[in-house]
C-alpha cells in the first residue's frame, strides 16, 4: 500500500505573528518556519503504518517555494521514502492545491492520502475534503484513530460531541487531528540518510493546473486587542468584582 | 439574492450554531434552509420558525441518519444551483462537508467568517486569530462557513417559512457510519454556554476536574479544557477550547491552571469577561484576563465554590 502525505511549510507554531504595517499581510521576514504540526502527525501515522507492514511506500508532497524542500526533508528524515516539490512562490488556495494533488494522485496511485486537517497559517481546513470530492473518494477528517483493513479503513473522528467512527472504502483521504499520535523526532543518522533520498522538482504547469486565486486579500489587520485587567487579592474580592459586573 | 443555509440539528432540535449562520446569511436577502436528516420532521418544523427564513427544504431519508460528508455534500449540491450563496455553521459537521460542496462547484470556500462586509467581501481570522483578513471573492457562487461567535443568533421563534420536501440525492455509498462515543453531560454545551470554566495542565489529573465541575454546577456553566489537559487524557477531546478546537465567546470565561498558549487564547479571547486563576504570576493568560488571581488553584477553586 502506498501512502501520499501532502505537507505545508508554515510559520512555526511558537511564533506570535505580527501584522505588517501596510496591512497587506503578516510579517514573514526572518520568522522561523516549520512543517505544519498537523502534517507532522500525518507523516508519523504513515510511518507507523509502514512499520506495521501495512504501507510499503510513503511519498511526501509539498506545493510551495523552493525552501519547502527543507519541509519535505524533515518528512524524509522522519522516515518517508521520497518527495515531490511542486514549486509555487505565491500563496495558493486550497482548491488549487487540491487540483495539483489530484494530478499527482493520478500519477502515483496511492491508496491513502493522509494530511493535516488544517494549516495553522490560513486556518482554512479545506484541502483534504476538496481533494476527496474531486477524486470521488470518501474522507475521514479530524482523525484520532486509523485502522486499515482489507479494502477499507475505519477512521475515528474528533467531532463537537465526542468521537465518531466511519468506515471508508479505499482509496480514501484522511485528515489528522491532534490526538492521532505524537510525532517522533528524526535521529541524526536518519537526517543524514534523508539527504540522499530523492525529491522530484515539478511546477503547477507540469500538471496543467491554474493556480490563480479566487479570493483577493483586501487587507490584514490586528485583531481588536484585549488589555490586561487587574490582579485581585482574594477569592472574595474576585466574586464581588464578578457580581458588580453582573456576570454571576 | 438568495442564500441556502445548512441546518445543523439532531433530527429534533436545531443547534444554536445554525442561528448565527442565519444572521450571517441575512446580507444576501432571501434565506432558505436545508434540513437533511432521518425522521427529521420536528427539526424541520423548528427550522421553519426561525425568524427571517422564507423556505425550508427537507430531505428526510435514511441516507442522512448520520452526517456523512459524502452524502451531505451530495444533497446540498442537488439544490445548490438555485442559490447565490451556500452557508453552513463552522461546526465539525460544516467543516467536514462544505469544502466538498465548494470543490464540486469549482469555487473557493470562505472559512470561519466573523463578519459580512458585503455579499462578496468577508472578514475571517487567520494565524490563530492573530490577524483578521478581509477577503473578496471573485466566484459567482459563495460557499461560506460561519464562526458562530462572530454573529448574534437569529430568533428561533417568530418565523413562518414554507416547508418543502425534496428527494434524496443519489447515494454516494463510499462511506458508512460505524458508531459514536458522545460525551454525556447535563451541563450546557460549550459553544452556547453563558459561563465556561476551563482547566489546564495545572489540574494535574482528570479526577481533579471534579473541583471545577462543582463550580460549574453552581454557576450553570460548561466545562472546557486546554489542549494540554486533553492531550494528558484528563478530559475528552470535545472539551478542547482553542484554535483547532472549539471557539467560544461566553459572558464569563474562567481559566484555571491554564498558562495561555496562543492557540488556547485563539479560542476564548472574545469572551466578555475573562478570569484567570494560576499560581504563576508570569503566565500569559494574565495578559488577556480582566481579573487575575495569583493562587494555588487547589485552594482557590474550592474557595470560589464556597463563596458562590
Amino acid at each position: 500500500m502506498k501512502i501520499m502525505v501532502p505537507v505545508k511549510r508554515v510559520v512555526d507554531y511558537n511564533v506570535k505573528v505580527r501584522v505588517k504595517s501596510d496591512n497587506t499581510g503578516v510579517e514573514l521576514a526572518n520568522v522561523k518556519m516549520s512543517m505544519n504540526p498537523f502534517d507532522e502527525i500525518a507523516i508519523e501515522e504513515a510511518i507507523r503504518l509502514k512499520e506495521a507492514g501495512t504501507a510499503s511506500e510513503i511519498i511526501v508532497v509539498s506545493i510551495g517555494p523552493k525552501a519547502a524542500q527543507e519541509t519535505i526533508r524533515t518528512g524524509l528524515a522522519m522516515g518517508a521514502d521520497r518527495g515531490i516539490l511542486v514549486e509555487h512562490d505565491a500563496d495558493a488556495e486550497p482548491l488549487a492545491i487540491a487540483k495539483v494533488l489530484k494530478a499527482i494522485v493520478a500519477e502515483e496511485t496511492p491508496d491513502i492520502v493522509l494530511l493535516g486537517k488544517q494549516a495553522i497559517d490560513g486556518d482554512n481546513n479545506q484541502t483534504g475534503q476538496m481533494l476527496a470530492q474531486i477524486l470521488g473518494w470518501p474522507q475521514g477528517t479530524f482523525a484520532s484513530e486509523v485502522v486499515v483493513a482489507d479494502g477499507s479503513v475505519n477512521v475515528t473522528r474528533e467531532i463537537d460531541g465526542g468521537l465518531e467512527t466511519v468506515k471508508l472504502n479505499l482509496p480514501a483521504v484522511i485528515t489528522t487531528d491532534l490526538r492521532l499520535n505524537e510525532p517522533r523526532y528524526a535521529s541524526l543518522p536518519n537526517i543524514m540518510k534523508a539527504k540522499r533520498k530523492p525529491i522530484d522538482m515539478k511546477t503547477p504547469g507540469d500538471y496543467g493546473v491554474d493556480m490563480a486565486n479566487r479570493l483577493t486579500v483586501l487587507s490584514v489587520e490586528e485583531p481588536s486587542g484585549r488589555e490586561a485587567g487587574i490582579i485581585v487579592e482574594s477569592v472574595e474580592d474576585l466574586v464581588s468584582k464578578l457580581k458588580e459586573k453582573g456576570v454571576i | 439574492m438568495t442564500a441556502l443555509v445548512f441546518v445543523e440539528h439532531d433530527n429534533t432540535e436545531v443547534k444554536d450554531a445554525t442561528l448565527a449562520a442565519v444572521t450571517a446569511a441575512g446580507a444576501f436577502g432571501d434565506i432558505h434552509l436545508l434540513v437533511a436528516g432521518s425522521d427529521c420532521g420536528a427539526a424541520a418544523e423548528a427550522a421553519a420558525k426561525i425568524a427571517g427564513v422564507s423556505k425550508v427544504l427537507v430531505a428526510d431519508d435514511a441516507a442522512y441518519a448520520h452526517p456523512l460528508a459524502e452524502e451531505l455534500a451530495a444533497i446540498t449540491l442537488s439544490v445548490a444551483d438555485s442559490y447565490d450563496a451556500v452557508i453552513a455553521p463552522a461546526t465539525t459537521t460544516g467543516k467536514n462537508f462544505m469544502p466538498r460542496v465548494a470543490a464540486a462547484l469549482d469555487v473557493a470556500q470562505i472559512s470561519d467568517i466573523t463578519e459580512v462586509v458585503s455579499t462578496d467581501t468577508f472578514k475571517r481570522p487567520i494565524y490563530a486569530g492573530n490577524a483578521i483578513a478581509t477577503v473578496q471573492s471573485s466566484d459567482a457562487k459563495k460557499v461560506i462557513t460561519v464562526r458562530s461567535t462572530g454573529f448574534d443568533k437569529a430568533a428561533s421563534e417568530g418565523g413562518s417559512a414554507t416547508v418543502e420536501a425534496i428527494g434524496a440525492a443519489a447515494q454516494v455509498g463510499v462511506s458508512s457510519y460505524v458508531g459514536a462515543e458522545l460525551s454525556k453531560s447535563d451541563r450546557p454545551e460549550l459553544t452556547s454556554a453563558k459561563i465556561i470554566i476551563s482547566g489546564g495542565r495545572g489540574m494535574g489529573s482528570g479526577e481533579n476536574f471534579a473541583i471545577i465541575e462543582k463550580v460549574a454546577d453552581k454557576l450553570g456553566a460548561a466545562v472546557g479544557a486546554s489542549r494540554a489537559a486533553v492531550d494528558a487524557g484528563f478530559v475528552p477531546n470535545d472539551y478542547q477550547v482553542g484554535q483547532t478546537g472549539k471557539i467560544v465567546a461566553p459572558e464569563l470565561y474562567i481559566a484555571v491552571g491554564i498558562s495561555g498558549a496562543i492557540q488556547h487564547l485563539a479560542g476564548m479571547k472574545d469572551s466578555k469577561v475573562i478570569v484567570a486563576i494560576n499560581k504563576d504570576e508570569d503566565a500569559p493568560i494574565f495578559q488577556v484576563a480582566d481579573y487575575g488571581l495569583v493562587a494555588d488553584l487547589f485552594d482557590a477553586v474550592p474557595a470560589l465554590e464556597a463563596a458562590l
